[in-house]
C-alpha cells in the first residue's frame, strides 16, 4: 500500500499518510475497495505459512504415533485360568481403564480377547461362544470370534485383537494388535 | 455504478418546517427495514419551533468508522459511508457515542447499527435520495452546485465541521448565509451562543403585559 494508492479516500485523525500510520490502521483500511484488497504477497504468505503449519502438523502427528509406540505395552493380569469354564467370558479394561475388553476361553487352554467396541461404531459387542461370533446388537454386526475378522453387518475393520499370556494359572494381557484392515 | 460526483446533498436547516416528510419517506425504504434513519431535531425546544434534519453527513475521514473495533463501517469509493456490515456489526455502541453528529443508531433488537447511506440504492442509479425527493421546503437538497447556485442566491455551502479540535470535513453540504465570513461551523462554540429564537413565555408575559396596557 502506497502512500499515493489512489484508492485511499480516508485522511487519518492525525493527517499523517497512510505509510506512516501502525500496522492496524493499514490492516484494518476503511475503505470500501482497500477492505477487499489482498495483496499478491499477502495471498502468498498466507499460502506458504498455511502450508507449513500442515507440514508441521503431520510431523506432529508423526512424532506423537511413534512416542506411543516407544512405550512397552502394560502388563496386566485378567483372570486366573480356573475362574473362566470353557465358553466363559469376563470384561476387563485394558491397556487403560477406559477401554473394555473381553476374555473368551474357547477351549481347554485356548484363550482370545478383544476390544469390545465394535469397530462400525463403537457398540459394545457380545460374545457368543456358543455360535462362534460375537455379536454388535446396534446394526447387527458379525465378527468371528477366533480372528476378529468382521463377516456380516456394517464393520469392514477386524476388532483389535489383545494380546495374551498365559505365565503358571494366570492370564496376562500384554499388548494389543493394532486392527489393520 | 458509484454515486455521480457532479451531484451533493445540500442540508439548509433554515429553510426546515419540521413536517416529518423526510423521516417518513426514510421509513419507506425497503433497505432498512422500515427504519427512520433520519432525525428531525428541534434546535432549542423550548425557545423556539425551529427543527433541523439530521441525515448522515458522510465525512471524508469517518470517526464511526475509525472507532469501529469489529471493521463493520466502510466507504466506498465515491465518498459515501455505508451502514454496517450486517455480519461484522457486533452491535458494540462504539460508533453511536464517537459520531460527533450522533447520526447511527442502534437497533438493539437486530443487533445491528444502521445509518444513513444517502440511500445509495437510489443514489447510485441517479436518483434523489428519498428525503430530498420528499422534502416540500428543500431543506433537504439534491442536486448539481449549479442547480444550487441558481436556486440559493444568497447561500453558500460549507462543508468543514468544527467539534473543539477536531476537524470534520464532509461530503454533504451544509448551506450558510453567503455574506457570513466563517470557513466552517464551529459546533461547539455554538453550543454556548444564545439561543436563536425568543423564550416563549417571555413573549406570552409580554403580550399579557401589552394588552393590560391599552385596555
Amino acid at each position: 500500500m502506497t502512500p499515493q494508492d489512489p484508492d485511499r479516500l480516508t485522511v487519518p485523525p492525525d493527517g499523517q499518510p497512510h505509510s506512516e500510520q501502525p500496522r492496524w490502521r493499514q490492516d484494518f483500511p476503511i475503505e470500501w475497495a482497500q477492505d477487499a484488497y489482498i495483496s499478491r504477497r499477502d495471498f502468498t504468505r498466507f499460502m506458504v505459512l498455511t502450508s507449513l503449519a500442515f507440514v508441521v502438523g503431520q510431523f506432529a502427528i508423526l512424532f506423537q504415533n511413534f512416542l506411543r509406540r516407544l512405550g512397552q505395552p502394560p502388563r496386566q493380569e485378567i483372570a486366573g485360568i480356573d475362574e473362566l469354564p470353557p465358553g466363559g467370558t469376563r470384561v476387563f479394561h485394558y491397556p487403560d481403564p477406559r477401554t473394555p475388553c473381553i476374555l473368551v476361553r474357547l477351549g481347554e487352554s485356548a484363550f482370545v480377547a478383544y476390544e469390545q467396541q465394535c469397530t462400525h461404531l463403537a457398540c459394545p459387542v457380545i460374545p457368543r461362544p456358543e455360535t462362534g461370533h460375537l455379536h454388535c446388537p446396534c446394526h447387527e454386526g458379525l465378527f468371528d470370534l477366533f480372528t476378529g475378522r468382521p463377516l456380516a453387518g456394517p464393520p469392514r475393520r477386524p476388532l483389535a485383537r489383545v494380546r495374551l499370556e498365559l505365565q503358571g494359572s494366570k492370564i496376562y494381557a500384554v499388548g494389543v494388535e493394532e486392527a489393520l484392515a | 455504478m458509484p454515486v455521480s460526483n457532479d451531484k451533493a446533498f445540500f442540508i439548509d436547516p433554515g429553510r426546515c418546517i419540521g413536517c416529518q416528510a423526510c423521516v417518513q419517506a426514510c421509513t419507506e425504504c425497503d433497505t432498512h427495514k422500515g427504519q427512520s434513519m433520519i432525525q428531525l431535531d428541534f434546535i432549542d425546544p423550548l425557545n423556539s419551533p425551529q427543527t433541523g434534519p439530521v441525515v448522515c453527513m458522510h465525512c471524508t475521514s469517518p470517526t464511526c468508522a475509525e472507532v469501529c473495533p469489529a471493521d463493520a463501517i466502510k466507504i466506498t469509493d465515491d465518498g459515501v459511508v455505508q451502514t454496517a456490515r450486517k455480519p461484522r456489526c457486533i452491535a458494540c455502541n462504539h460508533c453511536v457515542l464517537a459520531c460527533p453528529f450522533g447520526v447511527p443508531k442502534m437497533h438493539t433488537q437486530m443487533n445491528l447499527m444502521m445509518k444513513c447511506d444517502m440511500c445509495y440504492d437510489r443514489t447510485s442509479v441517479d436518483l434523489k435520495p428519498m428525503c430530498a425527493s420528499v422534502c416540500p421546503s428543500q431543506a433537504l437538497f439534491y442536486g448539481t452546485w449549479d442547480e444550487l447556485e441558481k436556486l440559493r442566491p444568497r447561500s453558500r455551502p460549507v462543508n468543514s465541521f468544527q467539534f473543539g479540535r477536531q476537524v470534520i470535513h464532509t461530503r454533504v453540504q451544509m448551506m450558510i448565509p453567503k455574506d457570513e465570513p466563517v470557513g466552517h461551523v464551529d459546533v461547539t462554540a455554538a453550543m454556548h451562543q444564545s439561543t436563536i429564537g425568543h423564550n416563549i413565555f417571555e413573549d406570552i408575559l409580554l403580550e399579557n403585559m401589552l394588552l393590560e396596557e391599552t385596555s
